[in-house]
């Protein structure tokens, strides 16, 4: 075995050799390396830098908004500027970093998990990458054009949906919302061919035996979430080309006094926004699907329910958007319409919440940091889940739209879910990446501290919310009742902000000194813990044959494989 | 019972060609794409608070249709003809294609030059003139498309890089003809026979 990687490697060496001045180890052929590569590895790298890179961008803007907010008649930003902070810290979180998240773990594990030497069309994986990141780069630039570094540059400020008609010419002149609409309708030319990449990958390029009823569950959630990408993104570029059109060559869509109608803008945007939302949370729940049965030492429970609720979702996701719509003075039909589907779809979500437990029940639970992120996620995913359901109640959603109450649960998602799960998985598959763990003491800090800051912040905004704080406000004044809830949740930003620097910390430390993980430190039964840690370039000697959903295990346990019982 | 034997698929393990797979998803993501501007467009009937009206303007796109369809079938021809190795038929025949769809765009244009100089109907008119050329031009930019895919092909076989072997690139490429045909048969309905009802 030994000896066929060291032909494979000279095999390699021989049919690219280095030119003059670019050997190995010099930053000109790390660099060039990193434009030219197409390898799935390497680009699951590159998004998930970019996605931290993005992840400390918003985690700046979002400290400032909230110093902003700590006491009443603050004046750390002006209301322009404030304006810029909340619209760039949503758009750089969801599309920066979060989908950023989505494809770096799935470009570095789902190949790896199913047995493949890369993507389908490793050549289109860089174009996807280097869009969505020149994307983002195009929205940031806004903060040093226009007006330039003196005061707040032309940051879009029109909130990360943009309602119309505010982002016509006439109520937002300058280019701000320009930044916003082409660096959306670019980074989206990324995602959706890297969602196409995925999915072929996934349909073309399993391992033999590896049959759509043996995948492990991160690779099926990653399956559902690009058909989402595939389904639902064109819609946000369709709206985005919409209103360049709009802004650029005085096309009428969302305006009023043509005929239009600015609550079209609206659908549009939502008919992307909330599928987007599964989006984000599927691989999240895959990582959970992957983590909890190896850290509970039990297969997981229902594998058969979980795909089913996986794909439920996938589908009743289509049909919930305009839950976020409910004060515009719909119909009552349409009303109770996406009121219902928002209950249906907490359905397949509560099947899921069941499945991890029942994985966890009388398991040997081994409490280290990817399972402690794994269990803090089901506290925090099922509150965000139950006040969403509250926010779906359209009477309940009359009271509250638009108030902080809303902030509230849609971080919970977010942060206590999607990052929390985004965290877990990057605990989890760092050692596979690097070849070392990352480092538990400074882990448990990261966990403790991240998750204290995060409730302190969010939980707060529950009550702000139902004591009337309106979303989107630069200041209050004294005297609401706001004072102390505000200043508590600022403190826990501050504190957040620590966890997330000594995640930081830790990445980079681990990365050079951590200790040295093996090939299977978690002793896990997925493909990916096959092959070496790093994976070579070719990522498996010989393809991989595969005869039920733990292929490892039957490797580790040839006594007693799995599949005699599938 | 063995479960041996039933764990081992005894069959050879075969799965989907990518680029069957990978232009099906495009061509669903471009539906979806095209689905936006169709709703808009239906939307917005009717709604224009200023003429032009379509009734008044829209004339139906006899010709554009015909060369347009036609160009689907002459696509299926070429490539038969590709299957059965007549190189020459299949340089015919892709040809035609190519024509067939360079005269849908010299249409599409006339039509627009007619619409914008004696009509009066541009982007910035009113809703339809809005709804009308953001559709119709996203579907005649995917012919220019199209007319790219299909000209680099002659162009690849005419220098001999086209062997019978990329018959299945080949048929990709008709695929997405297909399917820009078939979204011209959407445009169709959408604009001219249920549009100029209003």
């Amino acid at each position: 075995m030994a000896n066929s990687t060291d032909t494979l490697k000279e095999i390699g060496t021989e049919l690219a050799p280095a030119p003059p001045g670019h050997e190995h180890g010099t930053l000109t052929a790390w660099i060039q390396d990193l434009i030219f590569t197409v390898d799935h590895k390497k680009l699951g790298f590159m998004y998930i830098g970019m996605g931290w890179l993005f992840f400390i961008a918003g985690g700046i803007l979002a400290s400032l908004i909230r110093l902003q907010l700590a006491v009443p008649n603050n004046h750390v930003l002006d209301p322009e500027a404030f304006n810029g902070a909340f619209t760039m810290h949503g758009t750089a979180m969801i599309f920066f970093f979060a989908m950023a998240m989505v494809f770096g773990l799935a470009n570095y594990v789902v190949p790896l998990q199913i047995g493949a030497r890369d993507m389908a069309f490793p050549r289109l994986n860089a174009f996807s990458f280097w869009t969505t990141f020149f994307g983002g780069c195009f929205l940031f630039t806004s903060y040093v054009a226009g007006p330039g570094l003196y005061g707040t540059g032309a940051a879009p400020d029109a909130s990360w949906f943009a309602l119309a008609p505010l982002t016509s010419r006439a109520f937002s002149p300058g280019n701000n919302i320009d930044y916003w609409s082409l660096g959306l309708l670019i980074s989206g030319v990324g995602t959706i061919t890297g969602g196409v990449n995925v999915m072929v990958t996934i349909f073309c390029y399993r391992c033999k035996g590896m049959t759509l009823y043996r995948m492990p569950l991160f690779t099926w959630m990653v399956l559902v979430t690009m058909f989402l990408v595939v389904m639902f993104f064109p819609p946000l570029s369709a709206a985005q080309i919409m209103l360049v059109l709009e802004r650029f060559f005085g096309a009428k869509f969302f305006e009023a006094q043509a005929g239009g109608s600015p609550v079209l803008w609206q659908h549009f945007f939502w008919i992307f926004g909330h599928p987007e939302v599964y989006i984000l949370v599927l691989p999240a729940f895959g990582v959970i699907s992957e983590v909890i049965p190896v850290f509970s030492r039990k297969p997981i429970f229902g594998y058969p329910m979980m795909v089913a609720a996986s794909v439920m979702i996938g589908f009743i996701s289509a049909g919930v958007w305009a839950h976020h719509m409910f004060t515009i003075g719909m119909d009552s039909f349409s009303v109770t319409f996406f009121a219902f589907a928002t209950f249906v779809i907490a359905i397949p979500t509560g099947i899921k919440i069941f499945n991890w437990l029942g994985t966890m029940y009388g398991g040997k639970l081994r409490m280290e940091i990817p399972m402690l992120f794994c269990i803090a996620f089901l506290f925090q995913f099922l509150i965000a889940g139950l006040t969403g359901i509250m926010l779906g109640c359209a009477p309940f959603d009359w009271q509250l739209n638009d108030s902080y109450f809303v902030i509230a649960h849609f971080h919970y998602v977010i942060v206590g879910g999607i990052v929390f799960g985004v965290f877990a998985g990057f605990y989890y598959w760092f050692p596979k990446a690097t070849g070392r763990l990352l480092n538990t003491r400074l882990g448990l800090w990261h966990f403790w501290v991240f998750t204290i800051g995060f409730h302190l912040t969010f939980d707060p905004q529950h009550f702000l919310g139902i004591l009337g704080m309106p979303r989107r406000i630069y200041t209050y004044q004294e005297g609401r009742g706001w004072e102390f809830l505000n200043m508590l949740s600022t403190i826990g930003a501050i504190i957040q902000g620590i966890g997330a620097i000594i995640f930081i910390i830790n990445m980079i430390w681990s990365a050079r000194k951590g200790k040295i993980a093996g090939d299977d430190p978690w002793d896990a039964w997925t493909l990916e813990w096959t092959t070496t840690s790093p994976p070579p370039e070719y990522n498996f000697e010989e393809i991989p044959e595969v005869r039920s959903r733990r292929p490892l295990w039957d490797l580790k346990h040839p006594e007693d494989p799995d599949w005699k019982f599938e | 019972m063995s479960t041996d034997t039933y764990a081992t698929p005894e069959t050879e393990w075969k799965l989907p060609s990518p680029r069957k797979v990978g232009i099906t998803l495009v061509i669903l993501t471009e539906s979806s794409l095209f689905t936006i501007f169709v709703v808009a467009y239906l939307f917005y009937l009717g709604k224009s608070l200023n003429p032009p009206y379509p009734r008044e303007v829209l004339e139906f796109p006899w010709l554009g249709s015909f060369f347009l369809f036609s160009s689907s079938a002459t696509v299926v021809v070429a490539e038969q003809r590709l299957k059965k190795g007549d190189r020459g038929g299949f340089h015919l025949w892709w040809l035609i294609t190519i024509l067939l769809g360079a005269g849908f765009l010299v249409y599409t244009g006339s039509e627009w030059y007619h619409l914008i100089y004696h009509d009066g109907l541009t982007l910035s008119t009113n809703l339809f003139g809005s709804t009308f050329y953001s559709l119709v031009g996203l579907h005649a930019s995917h012919v220019v498309v199209g007319l790219v895919l299909l000209s680099l092909i002659l162009v690849a076989s005419l220098t001999g890089n086209i062997q019978h072997r990329h018959h299945e690139h080949i048929e990709m490429i008709s695929w997405y003809w297909h399917f820009v045909d078939g979204i011209w048969a959407v445009v169709v309905t959408v604009v001219y026979i249920i549009g100029m009802q209003s």
